[in-house]
């Protein structure tokens, strides 16, 4: 385990409130997880930070490590391990995702998350 | 690397025995399962995917697991 990069991890997901560890980028997303959660953060117009795991081998794994979860995307909300691809899709359609951003102070767009919902009901 | 459904079926199923498990996927590699226990009563969302991650033992670690996707549905099951 690279300590450089559970130090960069660490630092990342407190200075950023929103943080999405996926493969590939916000505006291109090279799996259909990552792709399927960036779009709904997107879609509700949060201010969100990408890492691509792609572009560095010791955060595709550090990162694996640092929440003890295997598998990527996963989101981190101010300095939080949320959960992956499945947890988002169910907290998003559930509305425990609107709760933890309003909870958190995250601005995000209510009636595009209600949208959502109504189109996956 | 490909792993069959029922290879990660019985590997669930020996660490939840009451489980009721459900494994797709015809590609060996990105696959879901559906997995109702009476273990996941009173246990977070992610508390409950650890569990059946642990359960999986290693079959999805790193870049030499053989599992790379797994769409996981827990759900707690009424005993």
């Amino acid at each position: 385990m690279s300590d450089t990069a559970q130090a960069t991890i660490k630092e990342t997901i407190t200075d950023n409130d929103v943080v999405l560890f996926m493969k590939g980028t916000s505006s291109m997303p090279q799996c259909g997880f990552s792709s399927r959660i960036a779009g709904v953060l997107n879609f509700l117009n949060i201010s969100w930070l990408d890492i691509n795991v792609l572009d560095d081998e010791n955060i595709r794994q550090g990162i694996k490590d640092f929440s003890d979860w295997p598998t990527i995307p996963q989101m981190y909300v101010k300095g939080e391990f949320v959960g992956g691809c499945d947890i988002i899709t169910d907290m998003m359609l559930s509305g425990e995702l609107d709760t933890l951003f309003e909870t958190n102070d995250i601005k995000f767009d209510k009636a595009a998350a209600d949208k959502v919902r109504q189109a996956n009901s | 690397m490909a792993i069959d459904a029922i290879v990660i079926e019985n590997l669930i199923k020996e660490a939840f025995p009451d489980a009721e498990v459900k494994v797709d996927g015809a590609d060996g590699v990105h696959m879901s399962a559906i997995v109702a226990s009476s273990q996941f009563a009173g246990k977070s969302m992610i508390a409950q995917h650890r569990m059946v991650f642990a359960a999986l033992k290693g079959k999805m670690d790193g870049p030499n697991g053989e599992l790379h996707a797994l769409a996981l549905t827990t759900k707690v099951k009424d005993v």
